[in-house]
């Protein structure tokens, strides 16, 4: 094995500075972040961002203009390929099936492209792990768009990869399916496999993603939901009454901690405070001196959706 | 250069031949257009008497069917890369350690064999009805010894020589009648020139065999070099020029 062969081990993905032009376009750039194995990572932006050819350049498909990586271990070289692309799977977001061919001929012709060992018991798996076992024998053209997606699904888990790239995994899946899909990852996650997942779902992304990095040509930021929410927000307190206050300035005013209020609804309020969790007994105990029937008192949280549309729109008033 | 994995290129060529089974299109176009290749020359030898069998010692009727080989390849291998894009199943296949020249080499070995055993059979069933129903001392002046060594020997040449074309041409089109189209254009001057040997406008001595048979062998190389160069993952991809 040469020098350049030689795996460094120490991230599943491992990006500096790169980017991609075709011509005078800039398809994305400067994007730089790292994924460690095990980890799944949510790659989230609007259309035409530059999320699929970020995943085309990191799987060899398309030559980099600018920066460096390192991919399932080795640089991201021309030369690397085809030992890069053995290591790692792409499901890109078209099932992309020859639909002539049955379910299994066309995981077979795959297993062996992979040189996989065993391949009959590797399909069968690959099958059994999709729930299609049952439709082994159907014309990938008879079936739906969801079951397509599912052999695609399939077909990428055949070469037990190191990395697992996935662009919009669970686009026209039903909620069953996609729930199938949501274990399967959380359980290639515990196995090792590192997951770098494309999604415009957000509440998947946020449900399933270690890390999440949001791109919109170049990379806005990268970390994870929770701290990324925290970062962007300041963390606030929500407060519903039965019916609203007369002088809402009056009560939260006086009350030690709120930093500030605004008005959410006709009866509801959100403070902003340095710790909801330790601050809300104070709250009550103001609200309830003040004669107030309370309906519900806790933290206001911002959802992933409003750290990519706060990120979105500061990217759109600052062009 | 990596090492050529045969059972990368056997998996291409189990699913291509797989492909043209269940594709009606390649199927019937691979039957239909030998069958009208050879409906001339038979129809010209069945209107000989016996008498114009000298005059077929100045004609190489067997060569016609050389055209066989040189046309119906393009079908096939005009299709190989565009339809595979319009499907949307290449980029699956390229994300695997798959390479190019193994890729290039499973489809070209896919459509080599169809094409030469459709233009071997097709040679067979003509000789069989030139021998069992020509008029007496024709069959002996069409069916000679170094014709059917020529077609023997050129078939597989002239199969690889526009599977390598069409496949070229299959890389740079985004539709697989314009591919087909030009594929078969592309092999016209090849087909002009067997016209021109067969109806003695070269006379086809041993030297004109060699020199035609060094020139598919050096065409067969530069196509596969053409082929590869044009066979480009990122423009397959993006559709960039």
């Amino acid at each position: 094995m040469s020098a350049q062969l030689t795996a460094t081990d120490t991230a599943a993905l491992s990006v500096r500075g790169l980017g991609k032009r075709f011509g005078s376009r800039v398809a994305f750039e400067d994007v730089t972040f790292d994924v460690g194995y095990g980890e799944v990572f949510g790659f989230l932006g609007p259309n035409g961002s530059g999320k699929t050819t970020t995943v085309r350049t990191l799987g060899t498909l398309i030559a980099p203009t600018e920066g460096s990586a390192t991919v399932a271990g080795l640089p991201l070289t021309p030369e690397n390929g085809t030992e890069i692309r053995s290591r790692i799977a792409i499901m890109p977001e078209a099932p992309g099936l020859y639909l002539k061919l049955t379910v299994a001929e066309n995981l077979r012709c795959f297993a062996d492209l992979y040189q996989v060992s065993d391949p009959a018991d590797r399909v069968c798996w690959a099958l059994g792990a999709m729930h299609l076992s049952d439709r082994a024998g159907d014309a990938c053209g008879a079936l739906s768009k969801g079951l397509r997606q599912r052999v695609a699904l399939a077909r990428a888990l055949l070469s037990d990869p190191r990395v697992l790239f996935l662009d919009e995994p669970t686009s026209g899946l039903d909620p069953s399916a996609a729930r199938d899909v949501h274990d399967l990852i959380r359980e290639l996650r515990r196995g090792g496999v590192t997951v770098f997942l494309t999604t415009h779902r957000l509440d998947e992304a946020e449900r399933l993603c270690d890390r999440v990095g949001i791109l919109s040509t170049q990379l806005r930021t990268v970390g994870r939901p929770d701290s990324l929410r925290d970062e962007m927000f300041a963390r606030s307190l929500a407060v519903t009454l039965r019916a609203p206050l007369t002088d809402p300035g009056l009560v939260f005013g006086a009350t030690p901690s709120v930093d500030g209020w605004r008005q959410a609804g006709p009866a509801s309020y959100l403070l902003a405070v340095a710790d909801p969790e330790e601050m809300a007994p104070a709250v009550i105990r103001s609200l309830v001196a003040a004669g107030v029937d309370i309906t519900s008192v806790g933290e206001s949280r911002h959802s992933l959706q409003d750290v990519y549309l706060e990120l979105l729109e500061k990217k759109a008033t600052s062009s | 250069m990596s090492r050529i994995s045969v059972r990368r290129v056997k998996a291409i060529v189990v699913k291509e031949l797989r492909e043209y089974r269940h594709n009606g299109t390649i199927v019937v176009s691979m039957g239909i257009l030998p069958l009208l290749l050879c409906v001339q020359p038979l129809i010209v030898v069945f209107g000989l008497s016996s008498s114009a069998s000298a005059q077929l010692r100045h004609e190489h009727v067997l060569l016609y069917l050389l055209i066989i080989p040189a046309v119906v390849p393009s079908v096939v291998a005009s299709y190989s890369v565009v339809g595979e894009r319009l499907q949307g199943a290449l980029e699956p296949v390229l994300t695997t350690p798959i390479t190019r020249a193994e890729l290039l080499l499973g489809k070209a070995a896919a459509a080599f064999l169809p094409s030469v055993l459709v233009a071997y059979a097709v040679f067979g069933v003509f000789v069989g009805l030139v021998e069992g129903f020509a008029r007496p001392g024709i069959a002996a002046s069409v069916i000679i010894a170094p014709d059917l060594i020529a077609q023997l020997v050129f078939t597989p040449l002239l199969v690889g020589w526009s599977i390598w074309l069409s496949i070229a041409v299959s890389t740079r089109c985004t539709d697989p009648r314009t591919a087909q189209q030009l594929g078969i254009l592309a092999m016209a001057p090849t087909a002009i020139i067997t016209v021109v040997i067969a109806t003695h406008g070269i006379p086809p001595t041993l030297l004109v065999a060699l020199s035609a048979g060094g020139a598919l062998l050096i065409f067969n190389r530069l196509g596969w070099t053409l082929a590869s160069r044009l066979f480009n993952r990122e423009r397959l991809i993006t559709s960039t020029r």
